[in-house]
């Protein structure tokens, strides 16, 4: 249990997936601009990622890993299909963003009006997949794989809505017209991400 | 497009239409393999690779793609390039595979690519789709190129492992600044080489929707 609850603080602030790896950057970048918008795509990150970190957990240990197959019968213990996992990977994730926007269309409504056109985009965001192959390469089991999913998707979302609170107060500074808008972003990223760094003296 | 010639296709992503800086697509990995010049550049050819070759295919199939499932059908042609990059890096050099670990196959959900495939080669035939996504892999590798020798020549003193200026803990001269090795750098080079670009070119200049009027008359800040 300690061990989980460690797990999940290393992910959300020593492993902070945008500000210490840079993944989910063209997002973090586009979306913080406004508040809202950012508020809205974190908290779609958090809900996909603790599903299909989980769910690509199983799907490596029950069909692609080596002798994953056993369950299905000797003549099976053999087989290796780990080479098809980065397929399988964004196919699960495609399929589990759909999923998801049927399911908030029919029974969340206000839910899937908030979220509007991020869930879509989620598909392509980098984070999503970054956290399963960070999952795969670090050969997390089961509890650890929700912990890792939850865990990253939250510390994605902080970042990405400490930056749209930045950039909202950016507005009333004077910035130097060669650095307006994109420039300054970048810059005051790096200023968080550097912030973030000072996490990584914890020793959990 | 058909008239559009090969060559601006190629140019023009280096430096007016740069992927990176002027289309802000496929930042994530321009930011993290950029520490030092062998996997920045194995990291350009991966990506250059899979950006040609699946916008060839996909320009291939273009006329059979239903609208509603296209992304999934792009997906699947990139991830399976992907596959074949990953696979080839391990077989050749396993150790530059392990350096770059899941970034290889984050390339899947590169911007660069998913943005080249709906944007040019959803409309256009093979041939020029492929040279398209020739030009912006280029881009692209430019944009690294520059980021991953700023960062390894102040970083580490070397170039490409060659050792440029000899560091202090082996004798030499040179304190090698540390904060070029570490993450946030990367985002400080490219905000300055996007302030660089704008200032060479004011049309990319982006309008400041908030203009803070010039204070002219005193009365008025009481």
């Amino acid at each position: 249990m300690e061990q989980l609850l460690s797990l999940f603080i290393r992910a959300i602030f020593i492993e902070n997936l945008a500000l210490a790896f840079f993944l989910g950057m063209c997002t973090f970048l586009a979306i913080s601009k406004s508040m809202q918008a950012a508020l809205g795509l974190a908290v779609a990150v958090v809900v996909v990622m603790t599903i299909t970190v989980p769910l690509n957990n199983l799907v490596l240990h029950y069909a692609l890993a080596d002798g994953a197959l056993a369950w299905l019968g000797p003549q099976f213990a053999e087989v290796d299909l780990s080479f098809l996992g980065l397929v399988s990977y964004i196919g699960v994730i495609a399929a589990s963003v759909q999923i998801l926007e049927m399911f908030l269309d029919k029974y969340v409504p206000a839910l899937y009006n908030a979220l509007g056109v991020f869930l879509p985009l989620i598909t392509v965001n980098c984070a999503i997949l970054g956290g399963v192959l960070f999952m795969v390469e670090r050969d997390y089991g089961f509890a650890e794989s929700v912990v890792y999913g939850a865990g990253g998707g939250v510390g994605w979302g902080l970042a990405i809505i400490g930056l749209a609170g930045i950039r909202e107060k950016l507005k009333y500074s004077d910035v130097p017209a060669g650095l307006q808008g994109l420039g300054i972003t970048f810059i005051s990223a790096g200023l968080m991400a550097l912030g973030f760094m000072s996490f990584g003296g914890i020793d959990l | 497009m058909a008239e559009t010639s090969m060559k601006s296709l190629v140019v023009e992503p280096l430096v007016n239409n740069n992927p990176v800086v002027v289309q802000v697509l496929g930042i994530c990995s321009a930011l993290a393999v950029t520490s030092s010049m062998s996997t920045t550049i194995v990291m350009c050819i991966g990506l250059t690779l899979v950006c040609a070759c699946s916008s060839f295919i996909v320009s291939l199939v273009r006329n059979h793609i239903p609208n509603s499932i296209r992304i999934i059908v792009q997906m699947t042609i990139v991830a399976s390039a992907v596959i074949l990059v990953d696979q080839i890096l391990k077989a050749v050099a396993y150790d530059l595979s392990k350096q770059l670990s899941v970034f290889i196959g984050l390339i899947i959900t590169n911007c660069i690519v998913m943005g080249r495939l709906e944007a040019f080669a959803m409309k256009n035939g093979p041939v020029v789709s492929f040279v398209d996504g020739l030009g912006n892999g280029a881009g692209y590798s430019l944009l690294l190129i520059l980021v991953g020798t700023v960062r390894e020549i102040f970083g580490r003193g070397s170039w490409f492992g060659f050792e440029l200026m000899p560091t202090v803990a082996n004798g030499g001269w040179y304190e090698p600044n540390g904060l070029m090795l570490l993450a946030p750098s990367a985002f400080f080079i490219i905000g300055l080489i996007i302030w660089a670009m704008r200032s060479w070119k004011p049309a990319l200049v982006e309008p400041n929707p908030f203009r803070i009027a010039a204070n002219t008359r005193m009365q008025e800040s009481y």
